[in-house]
């Protein structure tokens, strides 16, 4: 595999009085942002207050299609969907977010190693030991992780937290590398300063628009994934509600209550559509160069 | 050309070795016991002991190891726990509808996603351009399992185009067989389709930008001829990497695309070897799995080199 040197520009982008105006007007990204801040505001929410309780059973009101009592009707239970799909928000939310973490944890200070040591044996290492753990989609993961330790959410996270350390070894290594020859970098080996320093204090600043960009990304995927493996059921177990876990059951209604397919599905593609659409426009935003070709 | 195809068939071997390692470590060693695992708590000692006994469990972890490659390289990936048959007959029966599954779908992903790179490329900003790439946002958003419960609610209840499920078999015929495949495979392409487009688009863009491209412009080619005759060959390497990389989420999707439409294949296979604690079939499934992960991107290497002689040079 072919790393493409990726030259982030200085992160003095990140403090230009002029970028909330080039926010404001770069239309996918408002469109993301806000996608993202209605599903994380209907997460938080969820915490303190739900329509209805997601764990109460009223079997007299089952299979009930969308109302003014029950906006998104309600499950072969009687619950509310529209209260699921809220809780629902927060396992998607939490289970991605850690997995991201676990990848940037990770596989950034991997990346950053390799690419201070570039072209040792440890770099190879790294490197190859990356590619491995690439060969294996986190699905394939976590059914290996399953099969041993059991379906659940935890599981679901290391498997989607394992397949994201590569990804962000990667990236790191690649923008790293194009830095290690700048100007600065040799000015700060000059002034005495060893490669970890030079690593924390001048290369992850200076990645960190390309970490975010990456990060939101993988976000938006380990979401999808989350909900690949809950609708399999290897992932998230009842009764907490996940969108994943709602389609499943939404599958063996399919042609009573079509209503009941339809929500959960709505929610992963904008929450998912609001992801991505943020990360590429954060990117347009990073990178003055791109705004101008546009 | 012979050292780069040394070179990446040593490295492909050593990602196998690999592979096998790590799948060996977490099915057979990281249990503990496979044999109390498989049988659950309350087997009796006499049941695990015998079950350890046929598993050839008493042997020491790396000649068990030995035993698995060993028996791998001859086709032989052990006898199942649950079936009492030999799991190469078990893969043999359901590869032949997740392969078939997983190919329909890097088809027409491909199929779709070339033309419509190519025309938002061609026609960059303008309103087929915009529109197309509105669309393949939203493609990429929509989780396959999702996409593909719409198209049994659509084709199969509504329309009772398509079975909403099932697979009658290849000996039902040709026609039968793609009929029952249709579904699932366009609910697997069309997230996969939305970026290759993207990715087609964006490469092709770059490389219309080129100063070759410029220079056949000058010298008298249309903006047809050059994106024809001189763009489009160069912009297909990053294209032939996502296609390569598609594969393995092909593969994986599948697993769970299987499982909508009840299709009897390699994902079912597995999550009835996940329930029945048969790591047997488990581990040869995933086994099987990143195999073909690893040597479609041995492939798609090669077939870089074989588009772009300058990687050929480079990595010798």
């Amino acid at each position: 595999m072919s790393e493409s040197p990726v030259v982030p520009k200085q992160n003095d982008a990140a403090t230009r009085p002029g970028l909330i105006r080039v926010a404001l007007q770069s239309p996918s990204f408002m469109i993301g942002i806000v996608l993202t801040l209605c599903f994380t505001l209907a997460a938080l929410v969820s915490f303190v207050w739900t329509p209805f309780d997601v764990t109460q059973l009223v079997i007299s009101d089952k299979l009930k299609t969308p109302s003014g009592l029950h906006w998104f009707g309600t499950d072969n239970f009687g619950r509310d969907i529209f209260s699921m799909v809220m809780v629902g928000a927060r396992t998607s939310i939490a289970v991605a977010l850690i997995a991201v973490s676990i990848g940037i944890c990770a596989g950034v200070p991997l990346g950053l190693l390799a690419a201070a040591r570039h072209g040792s044996l440890l770099d190879e290492v790294i490197m190859r030991t990356n590619d491995l753990v690439f060969a294996f989609p986190a699905l394939l993961m976590a059914i290996m992780i399953t099969a041993v330790f059991g379906p659940g959410a935890i599981n679901a996270i290391i498997a989607i937290g394992i397949f994201n350390i590569p990804v962000f070894a990667r990236l790191a290594r690649g923008a790293a590398l194009s830095l290690w020859t700048r100007d600065y970098v040799l000015a700060a080996r000059v002034s005495g300063k060893g490669p970890a320093r030079i690593s924390a204090e001048h290369i992850l600043p200076n990645i960190t628009n390309l970490l975010i960009v990456q990060g939101t990304i993988q976000f938006s995927l380990g979401i999808l994934a989350e909900a690949g493996l809950a609708y399999v059921g290897l992932g998230t177990q009842p009764p907490l509600p996940s969108w994943g876990r709602m389609l499943s059951d939404a599958q063996t209604m399919i042609y009573i209550a079509p209503h009941m397919a339809i929500f959960p599905g709505l929610a992963i593609v904008f929450t998912v559509l609001g992801l991505n659409l943020m990360g590429d426009g954060m990117r347009d935003i990073f990178d003055p160069k791109l705004r101008r070709a546009r | 050309m012979l050292p780069f195809l040394i070179k990446r068939l040593v490295s492909l071997c050593l990602s196998l070795v690999a592979a096998s390692l790590v799948i060996f470590f977490v099915i057979e060693v990281v249990p503990g016991d496979p044999a109390s695992f498989m049988l659950g708590m309350n087997a009796e000692p006499d049941t695990v002991a015998a079950l350890r006994d046929s598993l050839g469990l008493n042997a020491s972890i790396p000649l068990r190891y030995w035993q698995w490659v060993s028996g791998l390289l001859q086709g032989e990936f052990g006898t199942s726990y649950t079936y009492k048959v030999p799991v190469r007959e078990l893969i043999a029966d359901r590869i032949w509808v997740s392969l078939p599954l997983a190919a329909l779908a890097l088809l027409l992903s491909t199929l779709i996603a070339f033309p419509v790179g190519v025309i938002a490329a061609a026609r960059r900003n303008s309103p087929a351009d915009v529109s197309i790439m509105g669309v393949t946002q939203l493609g990429i958003a929509v989780p396959n399992f999702w996409f593909a419960m719409l198209l049994v609610m659509f084709f199969a209840i509504t329309l009772r185009w398509f079975s909403a499920g099932g697979f009658p078999g290849w000996d039902a015929g040709l026609f039968a067989g793609l009929k029952a495949l249709t579904l699932p495979a366009v609910a697997l392409a069309l997230p996969q389709a939305s970026i290759l487009a993207r990715v087609m688009r964006s490469s092709l863009l770059d490389t219309l930008g080129e100063d070759f491209v410029r220079t056949a412009r000058a010298k008298g080619l249309s903006q047809r001829q050059a994106l024809w005759r001189h763009a489009l060959r160069n912009a297909l390497i990053p294209v032939l990497t996502i296609i390569g990389l598609q594969f393995s989420f092909l593969l994986a999707g599948a697993i769970i695309i299987e499982n909508v439409f009840f299709l009897p294949g390699l994902g079912r296979l597995v999550f009835q070897g996940i329930t029945q604690r048969d790591l047997i079939v488990v581990k040869s499934v995933i086994f099987l799995l990143v195999f073909a992960v690893i040597l479609v991107t041995f492939i798609v290497d090669m077939t870089y080199a074989i588009v772009d002689p300058r990687l050929r040079r480079a990595r010798a």
